[in-house]
């Protein structure tokens, strides 16, 4: 009896997970194999399409001869690239019509014209003539004949499916791709953006944890950034940024704070002059940091404010018997209670920052030193226009990615260990 | 009293109300009147020697004929120096030192005395300086969103300092960018299409998301465990690196530049968080109602509808909240999908407004409030189940 029930239940849940699973698989894991054959394929974006035979019908008429119509159908293989095989015609005729002076690649079967044309190379062309005849006499009726389309087939390789393939696109990657560069500044942008949040984050959970007037109406304006939409959020920044008309440069050179506008944006190096030594600051690097900071706190915030709030609140009471100041409550009880949250917020925060293309794709585009490696897909796959280059640099990706879960989840692996 | 306390205390505070006159200094700026210069060394003065009056007189006096006497000995100073204002900003500089004072009211010779009180006085401080920073950093894009919608595209080259928004023009004139982009820009279809997106991803989510979270929290098979770890691993999984793979096979089977490849996309990226979210919650649920359910001869069907849903109402709410933000927000996909601008979502139109160099800025921001607002509104509303919905599965963004 249980066993039947058992079985039940197991049919039940498979049934009622497979929709999500299948949806995930062929949209998410799918495409990740994908990028494993894709990047091993010498394959651009304008091979991705399926070549097709092409026909366009044009109708006309002969000079004193009303009986007969003189069709052209224009002929074309739709890639510029790849070939067609046993490419097949096949058109209709209205009733008491006959072809004269038929191809002989062509026969003729009741009302319906079959054409075998063979192979089309890459950007085959051909002007292909029948000659109509009306067998009862009457005009033949031009429009009829105008609206039935020809059919045609014919085979060709996806170039997706060929089995060539090719490790090019990985020595590209990692030697003629600046990779180094690529990667340093990945892992600048990430390290500095998932700390500068992090800390962000702590300064402000700290901040709403205690009781002010308007502390809700603070907690809300602190998500704001988080929840926007990045399009606005990055079009604003960029306004506000912008050396000549953006309200940053004009503010501060009003202040006097600056002498010339600084193009936060776009330019690679600021040199600062430090005590006689010339620093140099990866100037639009660093904005975008800070934008993606500013955006991405509240969420570190969030999680360490909950966490804040579960401290219990004898703790901070005992630590004021015993004589503490709020720098010691800070650093003795504040601290080792969020040290959880922020070993995993930090991982987390990491491997997405390590992803970030919106972002740094809408201020800046990858200029200026602040192209990193999800930029650098984009660039490859859709300004370069190589589909094969692009998978590999997201395979580069995928594999790193891994490595930090494998680290992650270690980590993990050892805290639950050791509770 | 302590040296030390002594000295933190001056500092920090004048320090306090220098950002605080600064950042009014430059909320004025913005409204077209000229200042140039935010008098660091005066203020910074001025404000150690409040603060020590203020020790000085202890209680000698009433707090609030204090903090009017101190507000306006800075006042009459302040306006001296800057010379010539509008009246509204000698009001406003009045208003701070007011509540400056109030804030430094408490500090009295006694309680510089006590244990610690260098570090608290540091600690207020810098909780004020926290909020007032904060909320400016943070409304301060928002704001200026909002104003570069409404200016001209002269008036903003002609002083791009000048925030301020006429009133009296016509209604027409004022929200003129707003007309634009709806009637030559099409952005009413944009909303169309971006709202039934988002709201088709939440519920297709949904009903993919339910049945698939109540068997992971409820039912035992195999492979239960490994599918709910994949849940969290695969949703670890970026988005850039589907795009390529899905941008080709898209191309290939004729379901790029349209609203149903995107949809089909949405839903399987949120859904691994949308089950991650709710099997969490129905875990929560006690066992014994369904058992009862089971008695009642209900089939798991009837129990999902009859007994799972009802119940969990505010998980789902919260689930479908944060699915519409990330769907109605989502930019890479809509990027790479859509070409043809009459099945752009909102963002994409945006960026494909921003493309074209000649496209006047306050078009584009009216564009970005459009896109802007719903959400903000959803959020403001609806935080307390949102916020849940964050910090419960998102990991995202």
């Amino acid at each position: 009896m249980s066993d039947t029930l058992s079985k039940i239940e197991k049919r039940t849940a498979y049934i009622l997970i497979l929709p999500a699973v299948f949806l995930v698989f062929s949209i998410i894991l799918f495409p990740i194999f994908a990028n494993v054959w894709i990047s091993f394929k010498e394959v651009g974006l304008k091979d991705i399409r399926i070549p097709e035979p092409r026909a366009k019908k044009i109708v006309k008429s002969i000079k004193d001869n009303p009986d007969q119509l003189k069709v052209t159908y224009k002929l074309r293989n739709s890639s510029l690239i790849l070939e067609i095989r046993d490419v097949k015609f096949q058109d209709k005729l209205p009733k008491n019509i006959k072809p004269i002076n038929l191809d002989e690649r062509c026969s003729f079967k009741s009302n319906k014209i079959y054409c075998e044309f063979g192979n089309w190379k890459a950007k085959y062309k051909e002007n292909f003539q029948i000659l109509l005849q009306s067998l009862d006499g009457k005009q033949i009726n031009k429009k009829e004949l105008k609206t039935i389309k020809p059919k045609l087939t014919g085979k060709s390789d996806n170039i997706l499916l060929n089995t060539n393939f090719t490790l090019k696109n990985f020595k590209k990657v990692f030697f003629q791709n600046e990779f180094f560069d690529l990667l340093s500044t990945t892992f600048y942008y990430t390290f500095f953006g998932t700390i500068g949040s992090i800390v962000f984050g702590i300064l402000t959970a700290q901040l709403v944890n205690q009781k002010f007037f308007g502390r809700t109406f603070m907690r809300s304006v602190l998500l704001f950034p988080y929840v926007g939409p990045v399009v606005a959020l990055a079009y604003t920044w960029e306004l506000l940024l912008d050396p000549y008309s953006g309200t940053l440069n004009n503010l501060l050179m009003n202040f006097q704070v600056i002498q010339e506008p600084l193009n936060l944006l776009g330019q690679k190096y600021l040199v600062i002059n430090f005590f006689g030594f010339d620093l140099k600051l990866r100037l639009a690097l660093t904005t975008v940091i800070i934008f993606e900071i500013w955006r991405y706190f509240p969420l570190a915030f969030l999680f360490i404010l909950a966490r804040l709030q579960a401290v219990p609140k004898e703790l901070y009471e005992a630590a004021e018997v015993d004589g503490a100041g709020p720098l010691q409550k800070f650093t003795n009880i504040t601290l080792p209670q969020i040290t959880a949250v922020i070993s995993i917020l930090f991982m987390i925060r990491f491997i997405w920052n390590f992803n970030k293309f919106e972002d740094i794709f809408l201020l800046t585009g990858g200029a200026s030193g602040t192209r990193t490696l999800p930029i650098n897909v984009y660039e490859q796959g859709f300004t370069i226009s190589d589909i094969g280059m692009g998978s590999a640099v997201s395979i580069v990706i995928v594999a790193l990615l891994l490595l930090f879960m494998f680290v992650y989840f270690k980590l993990i692996g050892k805290r639950a260990d050791e509770n | 009293m302590k040296t030390k306390s002594l000295i933190y205390y001056a500092l920090i505070s004048s320090i306090f109300l220098f950002s605080l006159v600064s950042i009014w200094k430059i909320l004025v700026t913005l409204q077209g009147v000229e200042l140039k210069n935010f008098n660091f060394v005066i203020i910074i003065t001025s404000g150690i020697a409040i603060s020590l009056l203020n020790l000085l007189i202890g209680e000698r006096l009433n707090y609030l004929i204090k903090s009017t006497f101190f507000a306006l000995i800075f006042t009459f100073v302040d306006g001296y120096i800057v010379q010539v204002m509008p009246i509204w900003y000698n009001i406003g500089i009045f208003a701070i030192l007011m509540f400056f004072s109030f804030k430094i009211n408490k500090y009295n010779q006694k309680y510089l005395a006590s244990e610690h009180s260098s570090q608290i006085v540091v600690f207020d401080f810098l909780t004020l300086f926290g909020i007032v920073l904060f909320s400016f950093v943070i409304l301060f894009p928002f704001y200026m969103m909002l104003i570069t919608s409404f200016k001209t595209q002269a008036a903003l080259l002609i002083n791009p300092l000048d925030f301020s928004i006429n009133f009296n023009q016509d209604f027409k004139e004022l929200f003129k960018s707003y007309f634009v982009i709806f009637d030559t820009y099409k952005f009413g279809r944009y909303i169309l299409i971006s709202t039934f997106v988002s709201v088709g991803t939440v519920i297709v989510t949904l009903v993919f998301a339910i049945p698939a979270a109540y068997a992971v929290a409820r039912l035992n098979f195999f492979g239960k465990n490994f599918l709910s770890t994949s849940i969290l691993i695969i949703y670890m999984f970026p988005a850039i690196v589907l795009v390529i793979p899905l941008y080709t096979v898209f191309s290939q089977l004729g379901l790029r530049n349209s609203v149903s490849g995107l949809l089909i996309v949405y839903t399987a990226t949120t859904l691994p968080v949308a089950i991650y979210m709710l099997q969490g919650y129905f875990k929560s649920i006690p066992k014994e109602l369904e058992e009862a359910a089971i008695m009642d001869k209900l089939n798991w069907f009837g129990i999902i509808i009859k007994i799972i849903l009802p119940l969990s109402i505010p998980a789902i709410s919260s689930v479908a909240l944060y699915v519409f933000m990330i769907a109605w927000n989502e930019f890479l996909f809509s990027l790479m999908f859509l070409d043809n601008p009459n099945s752009f979502t909102l963002s994409r139109a945006i960026q494909y407004l921003s493309g074209d160099a000649e496209t006047p800025r306050q078009y584009l921001m009216a564009g970005s409030v459009v896109v802007t607002i719903p959400v903000l509104l959803i959020f403001v509303y609806f935080e307390k189940y949102l916020v849940s919905g964050l910090t419960a599965g998102s990991v995202k963004g």
